[in-house]
């Protein structure tokens, strides 16, 4: 019992990061039509920023409202980067879908080489407050803070988005943008500022994801958006590109699958059948569980 | 009187393909203006090049002015917000938001939207705001589509194909509202059925491969049913049986 | 004399193969040779002893040399393989690593593994190779545009992580696994027959080449570029869009192991990193700054970009740069900063890749010598 306790709640951590990953790539695919290979870099930038800011930072440290300033500054770091980089390099070519895409591959790849010129391609030790470290008890099972903090912190996400799309002026155009960006323009809107903004929340959340996942793996290392980027991809297209609550479904689908095949079958196996859930979904709908059609 | 738009020479080139080649035609500026023609001609297009949603690799030459204004060149959104008013062909409400929603996205800062106005005109959308827009029925989706554009004013409405795919009686309701409309705004109108062509239309333009075949006064035109008959293919003012409905949008003219 | 000028030499799209691009003077008479004078120049090249400083390390013939010449002529006809996809029918795959790396590692376990003989492991590679294109691409295929690009990235990683995790001690896993040389052909083994696998690689680049054209002049390539500039337009045809695409897939799969069994027989094992996403999207790197749909841009860029790769490294650790402030020398040493910020610059500036400078520089040329 306390063991499916513990990799249901460990499975819930993974699927937090996914998802806090997944929700902005999902965004920005659903909105402008931009499949963003250089997500991963947001998550690094956030986890080095909130990394350089524990040891730099005036009044930022590793613990208490020391490590939440880090963590503020990381997040701050990567919104800046997504945004910068729409307004750089994605909006000079609006509209042209695949050299935007070759745009963000270019961007991944120097942006990564980038991280390992400047602090090196080794892993280095993550601050984290020292609560994090410890475990709480949750039926019997020894969960790890760190995971909780993730999934606490992926459902705040969750709704603060939600809640943005729900009751905001711009929400609505995004909501409206997913759905027929054309039209969202022949209304009178620009519908450009979205994409800034979509930019700006899924590299916050990415950033978010970058410094928590930190604080749970207690490493950080220039790769590691790469690896979760292709979860967080998978998760967007089982979700159905454009739909937030779909990854938040399809987020736990993963995560929970992953958890429980690589424990209880080989180490591994859980990665290949996200992959094999995936040729499922795809086969048997393929525009994912919600949301906008993925064959576009 | 001088007219609301001119249009010059307009030629339109998508993925290879002249779909306009050298259109000419003025809106006047009361009243609908009606343009015709078979159906792949272009009148999409051209109504499509004037509202600047031509799509990416499309290729657009020509002149087209409101007034003394060029407005080949400048994003959709300006145009709109400069006055200009855009119904498209298969509604394109947007059907995941509320009724109450989709007109809210056409709210503008600094200006008052005119619920008054379109309450008036379609009583049915004030009782329906929470209503998701996919749920409503075709007709209904029409309604919100022109209500959502009026609750800005407009210096010319451009509206494609409204009656498409709506049953008879709805067909009818639809050409009340435009006629209302039509009272205070210029209007371009793409239509197919020539019973709402004949109680509309004032100025009729008609659309041949690609150029304009026939200009005019849109009442003579239905009577000379030969005229009409070689310009659109078909002899009555009953017009075509309305298109079968619920085909997937967009795409339909000149692609 | 009145010259006729052309009113505009636009830099042609991608999708025009440089041979059809209006071409006048000296240049044109030329043209048409310089892909046999670059074979020439391949086939003396293990037999010369100059010595390029600089350019590389040791002469051209040393060992050193000739391998990394071998490998940038596999990636050569790996990019070439991939443009088949990208550039000639318009297919964002993500995931060609894996049909690479299922060569290498195909080649590597039934050699060392198993024991086979080379030409048993290498025909069974290829033609397992193929058969595994055909499979995923049949499920992947059901998407298209995006969404593809997402499901072979998934598809590929999926090679990634059973090469990693190293399932029934097979491949090594994060340690990667050297060959067993052997069972391996004399010729083809040590230090001092490097050259032989000069050759083999320069064979291999050759039959892609070779194929990658005789495909896209074929009606079925005239289908697959109808594909990639309008896939209505074929389905309107009444032909089959999938099984065009299908095709395609499978074929540039099968080239792709087929570089995989000479890669691993130039490196000498697999390591895993030729399995990760990094690779495909060098691939595509490679592919646009070549000029994707192009005769040999691919070509071109394929060897250029590993050629770099491999050189930026040694250029990275030279005096030069590290006489440079950190802020500039650290981002330097790293090959794939530089790469992916020309890659950037390239998709701005230089559209159709290396293969669009030609006909601007003939402009050019002709703009400063005006009489031929």
């Amino acid at each position: 019992m306390d063991t499916i306790v513990l990799l249901t709640l460990t499975g819930l951590g993974l699927a937090a990061l996914y998802f806090l990953v997944a929700s902005g790539l999902s965004l920005v695919f659903g909105l402008a039509d931009v499949l963003n290979f250089a997500h991963g870099l947001f998550l690094g930038v956030g986890a080095y920023a909130t990394w350089w800011a524990a040891g730099n930072l005036p009044g930022a440290g590793g613990d208490g409202f020391g490590f939440l300033l880090a963590v503020a500054f990381g997040v701050a770091a990567g919104t800046l980067v997504a945004v910068l980089v729409e307004l750089v390099l994605i909006r000079p070519l609006y509209s042209r879908t695949i050299e935007q895409v070759l745009v963000t591959v270019g961007l991944s790849l120097a942006g990564v080489a980038l991280l390992q010129a400047t602090w090196g391609a080794d892993a280095r030790p993550f601050p984290r407050p020292d609560w994090t470290r410890q475990v709480t008890g949750v039926l019997g099972a020894q969960v790890p803070n760190g995971g909780l903090l993730l999934i606490i912190a992926a459902v705040v996400v969750l709704g603060a988005i939600l809640a943005f799309l729900r009751w905001t002026r711009y929400g609505l155009v995004i909501r409206a943008g997913v759905e027929n960006r054309e039209m969202v323009t022949a209304l009178g809107i620009d519908v450009r500022k979205a994409f800034t903004l979509v930019f700006a929340i899924g590299g916050a959340a990415a950033a978010l994801a970058g410094a928590l996942g930190g604080v749970y793996f207690g490493t950080v290392s220039p790769g590691q958006g790469g690896s979760l980027l292709i979860f967080a991809f998978i998760v967007v297209v089982i979700g159905g590109m454009g739909s937030v609550v779909g990854s938040a479904y399809a987020a736990v689908a993963v995560g929970l699958l992953q958890q429980f095949v690589n424990y209880y079958g080989t180490s591994g196996l859980g990665d290949i059948c996200v992959v094999a859930l995936l040729a499922v979904v795809l086969l048997l709908r393929p525009q994912g569980i919600a949301g906008k059609v993925a064959t576009a | 009187m001088e007219p609301i738009l001119e249009v010059e020479n307009l030629s339109v080139r998508i993925a290879g393909l002249h779909i306009l080649q050298g259109v000419s035609f003025t809106v006047a500026p009361t009243g609908v203006t009606v343009l015709l023609g078979r159906n792949g001609v272009g009148k999409t297009t051209t109504l499509r090049a004037i509202v600047g949603l031509t799509p990416r690799g499309g290729e657009v030459r020509g002149a087209i002015r409101m007034g003394a204004q060029s407005l080949l060149a400048r994003p959709t959104h300006r145009l709109v917000r400069g006055g200009l008013g855009y119904v498209p062909e298969d509604r394109c409400v947007f059907a995941g938001l509320t009724v109450a929603e989709n007109l809210r996205l056409a709210e503008r800062r600094g200006t008052t939207p005119a619920y008054d106005k379109v309450y008036a005109l379609f009583p049915e959308l004030d009782r329906r705001g929470r209503q998701r827009a996919g749920s409503l029925s075709g007709g209904q989706q029409q309604m919100l589509a022109i209500g959502r554009v009026l609750l800005n004013d407009n210096r010319l409405l451009l509206v494609d194909e409204p009656t498409k795919g709506l049953a008879p009686k709805v067909v009818t309701e639809v050409a009340e509202v435009l006629e209302r409309v039509a009272e205070s705004v210029p209007v371009l109108l793409v239509e197919q059925n020539l019973a709402v062509v004949r109680r509309l239309a004032r100025g009729a333009v008609v659309l041949a491969a690609g150029q304009v075949a026939w200009a005019g006064d849109a009442q003579r035109l239905l009577l000379e049913t030969a005229l009409t008959k070689s310009l659109l293919g078909v002899g009555s003012a009953e017009g075509h049986a309305p298109a079968a409905s619920g085909g997937p949008a967009g795409g339909k003219d000149g692609h | 004399m009145t010259e006729v000028k052309s009113p505009e030499v636009p830099a042609p799209p991608a999708a025009v193969p440089a041979e059809l691009t209006p071409d006048t003077g000296r240049w044109h008479r030329v043209r048409p040779f310089l892909p046999l004078v670059a074979l020439v120049v391949a086939l003396i090249l293990p037999y010369s002893t100059v010595h390029l400083p600089g350019i590389f390390e040791g002469p051209l013939n040393s060992p050193g040399t000739l391998q990394l010449l071998a490998v940038c002529l596999v990636f050569g006809g790996l990019a070439a393989g991939y443009d088949l996809l990208f550039g000639r029918t318009g297919m964002l795959s993500f995931g060609h690593a894996l049909y690479f790396a299922a060569g290498v590692y195909g080649t590597d376990i039934l050699v060392t593994k198993a024991g086979l003989p080379l030409w048993q492991a290498a025909v069974l590679t290829i033609t397992g190779g193929t058969i595994l294109a055909a499979l995923l691409g049949a499920v992947a295929l059901r998407t298209v545009g995006i969404a593809f690009a997402m499901v072979t990235l998934a598809f590929a990683q999926v090679g990634a992580i059973l090469v990693a995790r190293d399932f029934g001690g097979l491949t090594g896993g994060e340690e990667g696994l050297p060959l067993d040389v052997s069972g391996l052909p004399p010729a083809l083994v040590g230090v001092a027959n490097t050259v032989n696998l000069y050759w083999l690689a320069l064979a291999y680049l050759v039959v892609v080449i070779f194929v990658v054209h005789r495909v896209s002049g074929s009606p079925t390539g005239r289908v697959l570029a109808g594909l990639r500039d309008d896939e209505r337009r074929v389905g309107v045809l009444g032909l089959d869009p999938y099984r065009f695409k299908l095709v395609a897939f499978t074929l540039a799969g099968g080239l792709a192991a087929a570089g995989g069994v000479v890669y691993c027989l130039i490196v000498g094992g697999a390591s895993p990193h030729i399995t990760s996403s990094e690779l495909t999207l060098s691939l595509l790197v490679m592919v646009v700054l070549g000029g994707p749909g192009t005769r040999w841009g691919p070509v071109l860029g394929g060897i250029l970009y590993m050629y770099l790769d491999h050189r930026l490294v040694a250029f990275g650790t030279s005096d030069a740069v590290d006489a440079l402030p950190a802020i500039l020398s650290r981002p330097l040493s790293q090959p794939l900063f530089v790469l992916g910020t020309v890659f950037i610059l390239a998709v701005y500036f230089f559209p159709g890749g290396l293969a669009s400078l030609a006909p601007r520089l003939t402009h050019l040329r002709k703009t400063l010598h005006p009489h031929p």
